[in-house]
């Protein structure tokens, strides 16, 4: 099993004295789709930053497919591609430009450069807006330039710092939709998000980083098993005249139409299906009430730091 | 990533100084015509209507004087303009990121965007030139000299706006050099007059101004007239181009004002 990414005690302190890392250890297999969540300021853009090399770490060693990435930068860079947070592609120069001289940077043939710009735009929707300056396209745009910006060289691993934030839904589902393709080809993936339902939905593993530190290091399917409750709101067919009783659940009526009711994790649905036939309360759909990362997600940081987490605020 | 060319330096090479090329032609109303406006004034008004008035200097008339001088402060002023405005820009908007992340040599970065800059100055200075010959005779009097001042003190001014755009925190940052410093070491390098009429005192300070070197260098292998020897001249101009491409290189493998 080849390790895409190794990290072994990362620590950064910034020259403020703000200690960003506090000794991360992490390791990313081949082939992975990769969560690293965290709340504002835990340290996620930082830890991209020095597998970018764009930040200097502090002590510790970050390895890309078994590479050193101070000793062998030439050889780790062209494995690696980043989408930062923020656009940081020139405005001024034209989209197809833009594509083409990132590949020139990797030492791609002009030509080549050419041929995969056309590839990676006409994937992504912007082979129509190739001619417009960047500072043209609209937001959800700009992130997918970025996405194909960091793909020209065709990099082993592709690093996403929050590739969909400010997107609009069905933007981001396509976005989904292209990295999971790009995945199953083979590119290993690592990705930050704000959407817990993004990391829900694309991940299989997971890390969790709050105040510098990894407080989670599994699977998804694993760390989804961690969850004592789970909340359901079920619509019934007919008016309810009040909440049904089912014995060992909580319920709570929503309004005339719906219910909220809770399970413990060795509790069955089914087994809330066949209490309320008996009643003859028919349901028509039901809903997670709260995407269970996020649930999750809050509880975790809450327990590692008992601090308020704001998972609407900007990501940092 | 098999597609990566063995010559990836020069591939990269050639795709940033297209870049820089491709920026400056992209605003050639800003970049390529004011310059041409300014020296046509200088030989209008220096030149021609008071120079006639001043009449020889050096051997030569005024205007045939200060041409040389005139040539290279338009290549000198655009070289350090180009790289300052542009590093800077793509500091200030990150876009520089997209070098630092890639494979890219810093070696390979500096010297870039100092050619880049390079080319916008003997670009603006090939243009004056031509104007000159509206309002000069024209003079050759050493081809490899004049050719070898012009392409060391671009690089010398290249150097300078890179160095200037990697201190830079905001955009004043990148006026103040050329404001304070530059401009007023231009007109005290003997752009318009020959520093044989100076003081000995003034005379003795001129000679700590590079820019005087560089246009004393020029005007000999345009006219054959200097105030110097040549060569310590040619040297002087060598010094500050190694020293100042070592000190460049050391800023971007420190990673200064880049990388945090």
């Amino acid at each position: 099993m080849t390790i895409a990414i190794s990290i072994k005690d990362l620590h950064k302190t910034y020259d403020n004295g703000h200690v960003a890392l506090k000794g991360i250890n992490l390791e990313v297999t081949e082939g992975d789709f990769f969560a690293l969540l965290g709340a504002n300021g835990a340290g996620k853009s930082t830890t991209i930053g020095i597998i970018a090399t764009l930040v200097r770490k502090s002590a510790g060693t970050v390895e890309v497919f078994g590479k050193n990435v101070d000793a062998n930068s030439y050889e780790t860079k062209l494995d690696l591609g980043i989408v930062p947070q923020e656009v940081n592609f020139s405005l001024f120069e034209k989209v197809y430009d833009i594509c083409v001289t990132q590949g020139g940077y990797y030492g791609l043939p002009r030509k080549i450069a050419e041929e995969r710009s056309e590839k990676y735009l006409k994937k992504l929707g912007l082979w129509d807006k190739k001619d417009q300056q960047g500072r043209n396209l609209s937001g959800g745009m700009k992130r997918r330039l970025l996405i194909a910006r960091a793909l020209i060289h065709e990099p082993r691993l592709l690093i996403l710092d929050e590739p969909t934030a400010g997107v609009d839904i069905e933007l981001r589902r396509s976005t989904w939709k292209f990295l999971q393709d790009i995945n199953k080809s083979g590119t290993t993936i690592i990705l930050t998000t704000h959407y817990l339902e993004e990391a829900e939905n694309l991940c299989r593993n997971i890390a969790i980083i709050d105040q510098g530190e990894i407080v989670e290091n599994t699977s998804m399917r694993a760390l989804l098993k961690k969850l004592d409750t789970e909340t359901f709101i079920l619509d019934s067919r007919d008016d309810l005249a009040q909440a049904p009783v089912l014995n060992g659940y909580t319920v709570e009526q929503i309004d005339a139409h719906s219910m909220e009711v809770t399970l413990d994790k060795d509790q069955d649905i089914n087994e809330v299906f066949a209490l309320l036939d008996q009643q003859g309360i028919k349901i028509k759909s039901m809903r997670n009430k709260t995407n269970r990362l996020e649930q999750l997600f809050v509880s975790l940081l809450q327990q590692s730091g008992e601090r308020n987490i704001y998972l609407d605020q900007e990501p940092d | 990533m098999s597609a990566v060319s063995s010559n990836y330096k020069w591939i990269a090479f050639s795709t940033l100084v297209r870049k820089e090329v491709r920026r400056y032609m992209r605003l050639w109303v800003q970049t390529l015509v004011p310059p041409i406006i300014t020296i046509s004034l200088y030989f209008v008004i220096f030149g021609n209507l008071i120079g006639r008035r001043i009449g020889e200097m050096g051997g030569y008339s005024y205007m045939d004087f200060i041409v040389p001088g005139l040539i290279l402060m338009s290549v000198i002023n655009n070289a350090y303009a180009n790289v300052v405005s542009s590093f800077f820009s793509q500091k200030f908007q990150r876009n520089v990121e997209e070098l630092l992340v890639s494979p890219v040599p810093n070696y390979v970065i500096l010297i870039g965007f100092v050619v880049g800059g390079s080319t916008r100055g003997l670009i603006v200075g090939f243009i004056a030139g031509m104007a000159a010959m509206f309002f000069s005779g024209f003079y050759m009097h050493n081809f490899f000299i004049a050719v070898t001042v012009v392409l060391l003190s671009s690089l010398v001014f290249s150097l300078g706006g890179f160095i200037n755009a990697i201190y830079a925190n905001k955009f004043d940052d990148i006026t103040i050099i050329p404001t304070f410093i530059l401009t007023p070491l231009i007109y005290l390098g003997g752009v318009f007059y020959s520093t044989e009429l100076l003081p000995d005192f003034w005379r003795g300070i001129s000679l700590l101004n590079p820019i005087f070197y560089m246009v004393d260098a020029f005007r000999f292998g345009i006219l054959g007239v200097s105030d110097v020897n040549i060569i310590y001249a040619l040297l002087i101009l060598l010094i500050f181009a190694v020293a100042l491409f070592s000190f460049a290189l050391y800023l971007l493998h420190k990673g200064k004002g880049l990388r945090s």
